[in-house]
């Protein structure tokens, strides 16, 4: 039982970050019904960021503190802001009233893009994320181990979507965004600058995957610059499984894929880690075919 | 002579031509060229037969699987069990033996990853009865990563070490025979009244299926048929190099799209001349060995922008608008 919950602990972090990742993939998707697969990338972006910023600032040695390690993350997540913008505005709008499979390809390219330049600057062997905060261990009732990192994961990422959901559902730009992934060109007839939405959204949703990104640099502390790709499909099947287009399904989706991926690896096998999210997938698309809250679009003939 | 009869006879006359072809330009090109160009030309040949067998479900019917790396997978590692465990009972035919006696088992061999593949291309197709678009092509990728990891935990076929002892048969001939092959049957498939409910799908499903065409099976047949030359794709790389899963990962699905978008989506020669292209196009430029990947997808992000339909597409695929 004490297994089972460690289990349950590990995959709850792990899941976070997942659902962080998610939420990018499954804004653009509502609003532009892109796959935007440089998303995953983008992320890696993100943990790199805060690597160069870290060691700039001395964030991860000697002037280590909570301030600091939050001033690498938002500084982190502005870069990422800044990359999902241009890559909007240089790929992905020229394409945009192109048939989905050039925007795909597109988007395919901006990732195989991202990762060799990844590879060129930043050099292919692994490095190791800075220490932003000291690792302590805690013991939880029931003698579940769990670290501080782990804590701090689930805590950012919570706080993170109840600002996301608030912005999207109480500010004038949220309603905006709810109106272009509703129906871009009566909401574009209604004055709304479709545009400048679709711009911000990227930027939201960069800022998440960079979060991500410094999240995982704090718990997996080797990065690469093809970190991004595993991690970036499987938040991609989450936000499938959730109900692409939904906001809390894709914390859901992330959160029961990080929590199946560790009671495989717990009960069965770590080689089968990597499967288990895509058979989960399928039992779900075969019984509801538009995800677990995805809502049903009727069929225009 | 009938016309019938005469056709047939036309026929055996073209399958002739075919193998003296390939033998003919395998023979020249071990005479001519260095290994390194030979084996480029072998590579060539194997990414035209999966261009063009994923053109039929992604640009004929207009269908997305980003999977096709996974029916690869199947063929190879069926086919390549096949020859290490089957023949040498079956045939008294051992992993050392050359010249005409591997023939018959090579293309044994082939059959095997090709109806395996084409089972398993069976099994992907039936969801497209529920699914559409985006949804089915994440069902085509989990498939692909899924194949992946259950091969990596089959002891029998080598797992993480990769599958060792397959007798080397493959050469140029066989891969030529095959990219011919793949051409004529969807040349021919192309042509024929089914050729003509495959690209309705593609123009508009709903339109036909209210005209009457059969739109699951004709969607599940094009994934059968896909799956089987992919599978035999696979099976001629199993025979030729060394197998490993790491060869068929997501990113093996991806360049083989890449490769039917650049020669342009539901175009024949499109695909041979994208695969030929983007197979080549990677050696061609070794020289700047860091750079090239980026000049890559730079190159892929400018087409798409410039040139949506690819190099010999004629119409774009009208879906999703």
């Amino acid at each position: 039982m004490q297994e089972l919950f460690q289990q349950l602990a590990n995959g709850i972090a792990w899941g976070s970050i997942y659902a962080l990742i998610a939420l990018g993939y499954t804004m653009v998707y509502g609003i532009l019904r892109l796959i935007n697969f440089a998303h995953g990338d983008v992320y890696m972006v993100g943990a790199f960021a805060a690597y160069y910023l870290a060691i700039a600032t001395g964030a991860g040695g000697a002037a280590a503190s909570l301030p600091m390690a939050l001033l690498v993350l938002l500084g982190s997540m502005l870069v990422c802001a800044l990359v999902g913008m241009l890559i909007e505005f240089l790929a992905y709008r020229p394409v945009r009233r192109s048939s989905r499979l050039t925007a795909l390809i597109t988007a395919i390219g901006v990732s195989l893009f991202l990762e060799n330049v990844g590879l060129r600057v930043f050099g292919a062997d692994p490095k190791f994320f800075p220490q932003l905060i000291p690792p302590k261990r805690i013991t939880l009732a029931g003698g579940i181990m769990v670290t501080n990192h782990q804590i701090t994961v689930v805590v950012v990422s919570i706080l993170l979507m109840v600002a996301l959901t608030l912005f999207i559902q109480r500010t004038k730009t949220g309603k905006a965004m709810r109106a272009v992934a509703f129906h871009r060109d009566a909401a574009s007839l209604m004055g709304i600058p479709v545009n400048r939405i679709i711009t911000i959204t990227f930027a939201i949703g960069s800022a998440l995957a960079a979060a991500a990104g410094v999240l995982v640099g704090l718990t997996n502390p080797k990065i690469e610059p093809l970190m991004g790709i595993m991690p970036g499909i499987k938040a991609f099947v989450a936000a499938v499984l959730g109900g692409i287009g939904s906001i809390p399904g894709a914390v859901i989706g992330g959160l029961v894929m990080g929590v199946s991926e560790y009671l495989v690896v717990g009960y069965v096998s770590s080689t089968y880690r990597d499967a288990i999210a895509f058979v989960i997938l399928i039992l779900v698309l075969l019984i509801r075919p538009a995800g677990l809250l995805g809502r049903n679009v009727a069929e225009k003939v | 002579m009938s016309p019938r009869k005469s056709s047939f006879a036309r026929g055996l006359l073209w399958v002739a031509a075919a193998l003296a072809l390939s033998l003919g330009v395998d023979r020249l090109a071990v005479q001519w060229i260095n290994p390194y160009f030979y084996r480029i030309l072998v590579l060539c040949g194997l990414n035209v037969m999966l261009a063009l067998s994923l053109n039929l479900v992604n640009g004929i019917t207009g269908q997305f699987s980003i999977g096709h790396a996974g029916f690869m997978a199947v063929g190879a590692y069926a086919s390549a069990a096949f020859t290490v465990y089957a023949v040498p009972q079956l045939f008294g035919v051992g992993p050392d033996a050359s010249g005409l006696v591997i023939v018959g088992p090579l293309l044994l061999a082939l059959l095997v990853g090709g109806l395996t593949s084409a089972a398993a291309g069976f099994l992907v197709g039936l969801p497209s009865m529920r699914l559409r678009g985006d949804y089915l092509a994440i069902v085509t990728l989990g498939f692909g990563e899924i194949i992946r990891v259950v091969i990596l935990n089959i002891d029998a076929v080598g797992g993480a070490r990769g599958f060792a002892g397959i007798p080397r048969r493959t050469d140029l001939a066989w891969v030529i025979a095959g990219a011919l092959t793949t051409w004529v049957v969807l040349r021919n498939v192309l042509r024929s009244y089914h050729g003509r409910a495959f690209l309705a799908i593609r123009e508009d499903e709903i339109a036909a299926e209210a005209l009457g065409v059969p739109t699951t099976r004709y969607k599940v047949t094009a994934f059968v048929i896909a799956a089987f030359f992919a599978g035999v794709a696979g099976a001629l790389f199993a025979h030729y190099t060394y197998l490993h899963t790491n060869s068929f990962t997501f990113m093996k699905s991806i360049e083989v799209i890449v490769m039917v978008v650049l020669g342009g989506m539901g175009s024949l020669l499109g695909s041979v001349l994208g695969a030929t292209v983007l197979t080549a196009l990677p050696e061609a430029l070794r020289f700047a060995s860091s750079e090239r990947l980026i000049i890559y997808s730079l190159l892929l992000i400018v087409l798409m922008i410039a040139r949506p339909q690819g190099i010999l597409g004629k119409t774009e695929g009208k879906r999703g608008k």
